[in-house]
């Protein structure tokens, strides 16, 4: 039995808690989840374009219930690439919210209330689609990849189970979104807590609008969840100085967050008596492979912490043998029924079973303390994470080649160094990668250079920009 | 550089606007230069020109082009 199966149980209790104050509760959530996915069949593909909202929720809930495969995806998305991703993957219906632009694409409204439509498209595909296939997402960043994680019903609700067993989730608990539900570690938030019954507070606000905050009061929030970024917003803000008597918990997870400022939340969170919980995850364990408990975040301050209850890691060398020996790095390997099935990359992919059989090879390089804690040391890959979003650096620099730009691209998360040859005109570039991969002007940083270092072989010496 | 003319050079640099773009209109999350992320930085430009130290309630009040000129009030710099 999966958690949404069986979240009728609830009846009474409130799931959501809506930006204008609506209180949902589970009855009301199951009630508009059924309503829709009454209309889709078994591995129907559906498309959802994503809010913070009530009927977002609802839909995701409905698709897992109808047993249809659902893609999510944010409704910020650049509208070129979203139709591109339609006509590749041809989804039978499209979930999206009234007030968007409407989609260049036929089809007819099949479901519609206030706030959402389902609209059958006329690709009329059956898909060949996997049995244990339940759900599309991005990984994290969009360099206009046609590239999603396949997450099976297993992975959605092992990865919920054992996040809710190691944060102790209780009913009691009321989260607030700091974070689109398209994005792994927002959604985690809220299979995590639906499984426990506990109210989520859906909000599109942001740590930076006074809405916000006057959610975070009004509507009693007890736990909040964010990227680097957003933590250093809130030093920015003063939180030290805030007054949040019911906050309780705060988890920090999708990228690796300095030191010094999870030293100063550390001592923050002492203070008021809240639990700072650093963690470690990918899209491609569903969401969450780590957690260093609160009870360890002074004494192994910069650890990413242990494998999740069910989860297990090791570390391997180059030739893929296992690191046995304590503080060495090596490639971080995770076992776990949160492993996600693979990716998919065009629609012929869906058909496709476990690639992974529960390994996932993750890419960055870690040691392991003699206490077992594990420590991040660096990425295999050359991507950075962009305030949580996780960007391909080969794949920007190929999006600014085909424009005719001669680049190399490099830098650290959250700032993102372009280094160009020749004569350019800087805002015109910017505003052309900030827009097209959705990462905010202030991320990236341009640098002219003479000549881009290279190797014998013509391989850009990446090591030598800076 | 006067005031007034700092004022908008944060806003045409951070958010990479032409001049004719700053006026009542220009609010947060209408351009999408201006998200959570571009505030931040907005907000560090004017604290470096002006050099103050904005409070958090002016932080997240500074919801528009117009009504950051209110709020600098406050700290004595006017346009």
């Amino acid at each position: 039995m999966n958690y949404y199966d069986d979240i009728d149980k609830y009846k009474d209790k409130l799931a959501i808690i809506t930006s204008s104050g609506k209180k949902i509760t589970y009855q009301k959530l199951i009630q508009k989840a059924d309503e829709i996915g009454k209309f889709l069949e078994n591995r129907d593909l559906v498309f959802a374009i994503c809010q913070n909202s009530f009927e977002s929720v609802a839909g995701y809930i409905g698709a897992l219930r109808a047993k249809a495969v659902i893609c999510l995806i944010h409704n910020t998305i650049d509208q070129d690439l979203l139709i591109t991703l339609v006509n590749q993957y041809q989804p039978n219906f499209i979930f999206r919210p009234n007030s968007s632009k409407p989609l260049k694409i036929d089809g007819d409204v099949t479901f519609s209330d206030s706030a959402y439509s389902l609209v059958k498209t006329q690709f009329n595909k059956h898909h060949k689609i996997d049995s244990n296939l339940a759900l599309l997402l991005t990984t994290s960043g969009s360099t206009g990849s046609q590239k999603f994680v396949r997450q099976s019903y297993e992975n959605i609700n092992s990865n919920a189970e054992s996040i809710a067993q190691y944060l102790e989730i209780s009913p009691k608990d009321r989260p607030i979104a700091t974070m689109p539900m398209s994005y792994t570690f927002m959604l985690s938030i809220i299979n995590s807590h639906f499984l426990c019954g506990a109210s989520i507070i859906m909000t599109d606000s942001t740590l930076m609008e006074k809405k916000f905050w006057t959610q975070i009061k009004k509507y009693k929030a007890t736990t909040f969840g964010g990227v680097p970024y957003i933590y250093e917003m809130l030093k920015k803000l003063r939180f030290e100085r805030m007054d949040l008597p019911d906050l309780r918990v705060l988890t920090q997870a999708g990228g690796k967050l300095n030191k010094e400022i999870i030293a100063e939340f550390n001592q923050i969170c002492r203070s008021k008596n809240m639990k700072f919980i650093v963690m470690y995850g990918q899209t491609e364990a569903t969401a969450r492979m780590s957690y260093l408990p609160w009870e360890f975040a002074e004494k192994k301050l910069g650890s990413m912490g242990i494998a999740i209850p069910g989860g297990q890691f090791w570390l391997e060398d180059l030739n893929n043998q296992k690191i046995e020996q304590n503080n060495v790095s090596g490639e971080l390997v995770y076992k776990g029924k949160n492993v996600t099935l693979g990716y998919a990359q065009c629609i012929a992919d869906l058909s496709k079973g476990d690639e992974n059989k529960g390994i996932l090879h993750t890419g960055d390089m870690a040691k392991r303390d003699d206490d077992g804690f594990f420590y991040i040391t660096g990425r295999m890959k050359r991507f950075l994470k962009m305030y949580g979003k996780r960007v391909n650096l080969d794949e920007v620099e190929q999006l600014l080649k085909t424009k005719g730009y001669n680049c190399a691209c490099a830098g650290t998360d959250d700032n993102l160094v372009i280094y160009f040859t020749g004569n350019v005109d800087k805002t015109k570039v910017l505003k052309y990668i900030s827009t097209k991969i959705g990462i905010n002007l202030a991320g990236f940083k341009m640098k002219f250079i003479d000549n881009i270092p290279r190797n014998d072989s013509g391989k850009v010496l990446y090591s030598e920009l800076n | 550089m006067n005031n007034q003319e700092k004022y908008n050079q944060a806003f045409m640099e951070n958010f990479s606007i032409e001049a004719s773009k700053l006026n009542a209109e220009l609010e947060y999350n209408t351009i999408p230069e201006w998200d959570s992320v571009g505030h931040m930085s907005l907000i560090a430009s004017l604290e470096e020109a002006f050099e103050i130290m904005l409070e958090t309630d002016d932080v997240i009040d500074f919801s528009s082009y117009n009504k950051g000129k209110e709020i600098l009030k406050k700290y004595k710099i006017e346009m």
